[in-house]
């Protein structure tokens, strides 16, 4: 039997309230580093085929900018933070305050990619210390790692540890959208994906079986 | 005559004829394996993600997700002796680097090292390959002329 077979609503319910206090932890970081107001919307917590969970970030060909780490701790996962290649340079523009930033100038590129590695540490670190201090679990993230590519490239890397245990991805996805900004859609996604032996752990956590 | 394109997802294996041709989309550490037949052109891509089925901690294991497991698996599925068959690899890149990590972030030179010696095992040769570096690919095989269509972000288009 797989993991996520144990899996109730009520679990859904808990996964959801964690992404939303990690994820609005890291939306006010955001909002304090862009100077601008940041909306959360409600996460969504889904339990989601290999191929479901590259969809969820544009399909395995979108070319995204990706934040990883991998939290190590009582708990372990992987964590992403997604973001287009437009929003990514809009963001670097703002923290960098060079209004003509883009990624195909490369001897700026640099600079931009280590300001956008800085944000991510500052947002996946208040995501995990919110999570750390709301399930008393300590968690150690490791140094964020930057990648621009392929969804499906980037994603598949934080799946190796739980396609050991099967074929479904439990996936914490919470989007930020800049006020700022005026776009559609989403400005950057959240995906928080625990290692299956960490459900458990984190549920025990929270006094839940 | 219409041609389509066929579909192969992660973890995932599938086979083609002409005129179709088959593709699978965003290869990081994972390794695409197209294994053809030049006479009857009949060609399957598998999509492997984990090098051995050891790791699986479940029981019942989709064959396609490891190389071991997913190369007999492909196999099957033509339905063509071993010996008529050519392999091309892509793929198997390290996305992320990271200081001293343990061996699970290491996934992508392992996944290639797994295919060979399981493709070694049915005598199945390897024309050409593409694996390694740090880029994503997408790839896409014509099993009319045998080449392997290979695109990356960074890189560029190539045919092997």
């Amino acid at each position: 039997m797989s993991y996520e077979e144990d899996i109730t609503a009520y679990h859904l319910d808990i996964l959801r309230e964690i992404g939303n206090i990690g994820a609005g932890n890291a939306a006010t970081a955001l909002s304090a580093l862009l100077g601008n107001k940041v909306d959360m919307a409600v996460p969504h917590v889904k339990v989601v085929s290999f191929d479901e969970m590259m969809d969820i970030a544009g399909g395995p060909e979108n070319i995204v900018v990706s934040v990883f780490l991998r939290i190590e701790g009582e708990m372990t996962g992987s964590m992403f933070f997604i973001l287009s290649t437009t929003q990514a340079e809009s963001f670097i523009r703002t923290l960098t305050n060079n209004k003509s930033f883009n990624f195909d100038d490369i001897g700026e590129s640099e600079l931009g990619l280590s300001a956008l590695q800085e944000m991510g540490n500052i947002l996946s670190g208040s995501y995990l210390s919110s999570l750390s201090d709301f399930t008393n679990l300590n968690l150690y993230p490791t140094v964020p790692a930057i990648a621009i590519d392929m969804a499906g490239a980037i994603i598949s890397f934080g799946l190796v540890e739980l396609s050991q245990a099967g074929d479904k991805v439990i996936v914490i996805d919470t989007e930020l959208t800049d006020d700022g900004e005026k776009r559609e859609g989403a400005n950057g996604q959240f995906f928080l994906l625990p290692d299956p032996e960490s459900f458990k752990i984190l549920f025990r956590s929270l006094g839940v079986d | 005559m219409i041609k389509n394109i066929i579909k192969v997802g992660i973890a995932d294996a599938g086979t083609v004829s002409p005129p179709d041709t088959i593709r699978t989309s965003g290869l990081g550490s994972c390794v695409g394996v197209v294994l053809y037949d030049s006479r009857s052109q009949k060609a399957g891509l598998l999509h492997v993600m984990l090098p051995d089925s050891s790791l699986a901690r479940s029981g019942d294991i989709n064959p396609a997700k490891f190389a071991d497991t997913g190369i007999p698996h492909l196999i099957d599925q033509l339905n063509l002796p071993p010996s008529r068959l050519k392999a091309k690899i892509a793929g198997g890149a390290q996305m992320f680097q990271f200081a001293g990590q343990k061996d699970t972030m290491r996934i992508g030179p392992r996944n290639v090292d797994a295919v060979k010696e399981a493709l070694s095992q049915y005598k199945i040769k390897i024309v050409s390959e593409d694996t390694g570096g740090s880029s994503g690919r997408t790839i896409e095989f014509d099993p009319v002329s045998a080449s392997l269509h290979i695109r990356t972000v960074n890189v560029g288009e190539k045919v092997i």
